[in-house]
């Protein structure tokens, strides 16, 4: 060793060595680099909790590329937005990619969330890493909705004002919540301040708060098993290490996610199908609204739901029953861990799938139906 | 063998090496092309910079100039009193521009022969509404022309 | 209240009621022949429920000012036997009876001081006035079958029936009727082509006001078609630029000493539609072989090929480069610098338009020139900008290349370390 050493050592393993003088981290680096992630048939699952993080770093990057061009207020807008897609050099591109990763990472998130449901890997010990994840999903979706207004076109204010509009009819504190949402009675220039302010500032600081968290309890605790190996010898069980192999196929999916990105922002500038968000028309409120007005994709499904509800069930309002139902279901799924707490390790929970099954299909179904049947 | 391991691993490590530097350069190309501002600088325009100065237009024989303002059209007049105004030179009446006649006082339409006067209210012929007034603001030091929408 | 003797409180209260009724019969208008005939009149356009919106009832004339008598009579018959009492004027005694207050400017200046005192004069020197006065035909138009009589509003007003939008209809009202007008022998289509035409689109079913009536170019009162040396004299009062061009034309001279009616020939009168191209040419379906042959001894169908062919080509060039800028804006392009551009081309496309009525190819061709430059330039700016929406795929085929490329070095990358 000795003098030798020193002179082969790396870059990396200098700068390595110069920090861990300074913060002792070796232990840490030693406990992470032999943290290692269960290989088996359902392992592909794993990796979607990666891309949503993923699809969200393409968020904050092409989200404050866009910052330095957008402009909120009822009067620049939808022209910042129009200017940034057809003068900004690649702003096309830009805004292109930043919608479509919104919608991808959503999608990846509830892929993440059902496979995290159905393999019950919301077990003890990690009730706290499924609710933070709930709650990011939640905040998602409002990073969704409170994006979705700034562009101030038609398609966006009128979903805007009947999502807000909903959010009023929820009893006790609807009206609050919806003059708080939209800084006001109706929905104007003062609604786009607000929505932005939570899309940039608010929204972001608690999301990351949330993420780092979450990404904790997962270094921490490491990937859950599947349930069969509950009982099975330590030879039986595969492993993969994190660093780098892991990681590495996650990186790799990464790459061919940014090259779907980019093909999509090209071939598809304006979304695929139903799910479409072409600039169109600056919104007018005095205008008649649009024949056809839809939520995002991923609101569909209530939005559905309470279209279909009779006007009244029993003696309750019909719309306000749903509400309650939707609401009830949200709140179980969230604490879904600790239905299963007495569940033993390798014990199944077939009512917990059956739950979850439900919750699904009744997602799917609903979000079909308002697509294609209406 | 494992010398031929070895170096199909370090060829694998200058590709990897190279292909991630090309990499980058795919992603951050668009990015700084992105973020260096167009040649037209802003949105939504409430206020501009005429291309010509004062002396352009004192100079000038029609006493009179056409320029660009946002989507619209506008008129910058000297009148003979040495006045600059400015105006949308967008005729009321079916859209056409108008031009200013120093000769009558007026700023004329030659599709219908309509008139406005020189505060931009139509006074002659077809035009329904007057011309929406710009408010000029000149640099005195520069002689740099400053319209804006009042 | 001391309650005195009958024999002087009726007196006293009788007074009262007295002074109480002056008050009031001197404050309303003191018009037994309004009372009575809104009673027993029950048709809607009768004048008694007409009278309120008549604009010289509100000046303070009543029944009587016009036509005679005692306004304060109530029986019909002592109405009648009174001196002054005029009654139904007859239809050669209105325009006379009007002048006597209109045309009195002394009169006038109390009442409306802007309105002018000489539409008796006119109307003596229009046809109207001619057939009424001179020949005693009561077929013809008197002040009362255009202003109406018992709801006279100003011109200005909408409701009006000669306010401008509804002159043709009221023109019309004889000038369409062909029974009406059999005798006269003149066409009575003359409604329907102005509403087919570009002004009777524009005033009837645009309102636009600036667009002319009946009354613009043929007058009001001195109604009379104009004389056919005065026709670019009057479409020129709104298409000055053009009356110019022609009036130094040779075609000016030509059609007065052939007593051709200027415009008109080319343009109709009332049914004025937009001008086609093939207007101007040699074609069988052109305008100026009407008169001109290739051997008639002038340079006209040379020249006219020449101007049809500018008008053509620009009118083409602008069309190609709208639908390329429209291509590109579809494709998500900006084209607003192009769209102010083909603002301009349009801009030209009206200056040649004016150039034709010259009647020179060298003025029209060099009108032109520059609007069909401007027009390639646009074509080819519009063209240049959806080859960036192609390089959009070229581009991405690049950095798709280098991804894939990467991926499979990574893919590869990971089996030697987990070899």
């Amino acid at each position: 060793m000795g003098i030798n050493a020193e002179t082969n050592r790396s870059i990396w393993s200098r700068f390595y060595g110069w920090v861990d003088e300074r913060l002792k981290i070796g232990t840490l680096i030693e406990y992470m680099s032999k943290k290692e992630v269960p290989s088996h048939s359902h392992s592909i699952w794993y990796f979607f909790g990666g891309m949503t993080l993923f699809f969200f770093i393409v968020q904050v990057v092409t989200g404050i590329l866009l910052l330095l061009y957008y402009r909120p207020g009822a009067e620049s807008a939808y022209e910042s937005v129009k200017f940034i897609v057809s003068e900004v050099t690649f702003g096309w591109l830009i805004r292109s990619v930043h919608s479509w990763s919104a919608n991808l990472m959503i999608l990846a998130a509830f892929i993440h969330m059902f496979s995290v449901f159905f393999t019950h890997a919301y077990r003890k010990p990690r009730e706290m890493t499924w609710v933070s994840g709930v709650l990011l999903l939640g905040l998602a979706m409002a990073f969704g909705f409170s994006g979705y207004l700034l562009p101030w076109n038609e398609l966006s204010f009128f979903a805007t004002r009947v999502g807000t509009g909903m959010a009023g009819a929820i009893p006790v504190v609807g009206n609050f919540l919806m003059k708080f949402m939209r800084g006001g009675e109706n929905v104007t220039g003062a609604t786009i301040g607000r929505f932005f302010g939570f899309h940039v500032a608010v929204l972001p600081g608690i999301f990351t708060v949330l993420i780092a968290l979450h990404l904790f309890f997962i270094q921490r605790q490491g990937m859950s098993e599947p349930l069969e190996w509950a009982g099975k010898p330590p030879q039986q069980k595969k492993y993969m290490v994190f660093f780098p192999n892991f990681l590495l196929r996650e990186l790799l999916i990464w790459l061919i996610l940014l090259n779907l990105l980019a093909v999509l922002a090209v071939f598809f500038p304006d979304g695929i199908g139903p799910v479409h968000w072409p600039l169109g028309q600056k919104a007018d409120p005095f205008a008649p609204p649009p024949p056809v007005i839809r939520p995002e994709w991923y609101f569909m499904f209530a939005f559905q739901a309470l279209k279909m509800i009779p006007a009244h069930i029993l003696f309750i309002e019909g719309e306000l029953f749903g509400i309650f139902v939707i609401s009830l279901a949200g709140a179980a799924w969230l604490i879904a861990p600790f239905f299963a707490a007495r569940r033993r390790e390798g014990e199944k929970s077939p009512a917990m799938v059956i739950f979850g099954w439900i919750i699904l299909i009744f997602f799917i179904v609903m979000t079909v139906i308002g697509y294609f049947l209406e | 063998m494992p010398e031929i391991d070895q170096s199909k691993r370090n060829l694998l490590g200058w590709l990897l090496k190279g292909g991630f530097i090309a990499f980058l350069g795919s992603v951050f190309y668009p990015i700084y092309r992105f973020v260096i501002p167009p040649a037209s600088g802003e949105a939504n325009v409430s206020q501009i910079k005429l291309p010509f100065k004062l002396e352009e237009l004192l100079t000038d024989d029609k006493k009179s100039r056409i320029f660009k303002f946002g989507r619209e059209l506008g008129i910058i007049i000297v009148t003979d009193k040495d006045e600059v105004k400015a105006f949308s030179a967008i005729c009321t009446h079916l859209d056409c521009t108008v031009q200013y006649r120093e000769d009558l006082g007026t700023i004329w339409c030659a599709c219908h022969n309509g008139h406005y006067d020189l505060e931009g209210r139509n006074i002659a012929g077809p035009p329904p509404r007057p011309l929406k007034k710009f408010a000029v603001h000149i640099e005195n030091a520069t002689g740099e022309i400053f319209v804006s929408k009042t | 209240m001391v309650f005195v003797k009958k024999k002087t409180t009726v007196p006293v209260s009788a007074l009262y009621m007295f002074a109480v009724w002056c008050l009031i019969s001197m404050t309303a208008h003191a018009d037994a022949c309004l009372e009575c005939h809104s009673e027993w009149e029950d048709n809607d356009r009768a004048p008694s429920k007409l009278i309120s919106t008549d604009v010289h009832f509100k000046a303070g004339l009543g029944c009587a000012d016009c036509h005679g008598g005692d306004p304060t009579l109530e029986d019909m018959d002592d109405v009648r036997q009174h001196k002054n009492y005029l009654g139904v004027p007859e239809p050669e005694e209105i325009p006379l009876f009007c002048a006597g207050c209109h045309s009195n400017p002394a009169y006038m200046i109390k009442h409306n001081p802007s309105l002018s005192t000489d539409q008796f004069d006119k109307y003596k020197t229009s046809v109207h006035g001619k057939l009424l006065l001179g020949k005693g035909d009561t077929k013809a138009a008197n002040c009362v079958s255009c202003h109406s009589v018992h709801d006279i509003a100003s011109p200005r007003i909408p409701t009006s029936t000669v306010y401008a939008v509804n002159i043709p209809t009221t023109c019309a009202e004889c000038h369409g009727d062909a029974g009406y007008m059999a005798e006269y022998k003149i066409p009575t289509d003359q409604y329907e082509k102005f509403a087919g035409s570009v002004h009777g689109i524009a005033l009837l079913e645009r309102n636009d006001l600036g667009a002319p009536a009946c009354n613009d170019c043929h007058g009001n009162h001195g109604a009379i078609p104009p004389g056919v040396t005065s026709i670019s004299a009057v479409c020129g009062l709104c298409h000055s630029l053009i009356a110019d061009e022609f009036s130094r034309s040779p075609h000016k001279k030509a059609f007065d000493d052939l007593g051709y009616p200027e415009c008109e020939g080319c343009h109709s009168n009332h049914l004025v539609q937009k001008p086609q191209h093939y207007w101007m040419g040699t074609s069988d379906s052109s305008i100026c072989v009407n008169c001109h042959a290739f051997d008639d001894g002038t340079i006209a169908l040379t020249s006219a090929e020449t101007m049809h062919k500018s008008l053509v080509d620009l009118h083409d060039a602008y069309t190609r480069a709208e639908s390329r800028t429209n291509d590109g804006e579809l494709k998500g392009m900006m084209v607003t610098d192009l769209r102010f551009k083909l603002k301009e081309v349009k801009q030209f496309i009206i200056k040649t338009g004016t150039a034709i009525h010259s009647f020179n190819d060298s003025v029209v061709v060099k009108t032109a020139e520059p609007g069909l430059q401007l027009a390639n330039k646009v074509y080819e700016s519009a063209a240049a900008k959806i080859d960036e929406y192609y390089y959009r795929r070229y581009g991405l085929g690049i950095a798709s290349l280098i991804i894939t490329m990467l991926a499979v070095l990574l893919y590869f990358k990971i089996k030697s370390i987990e070899k």
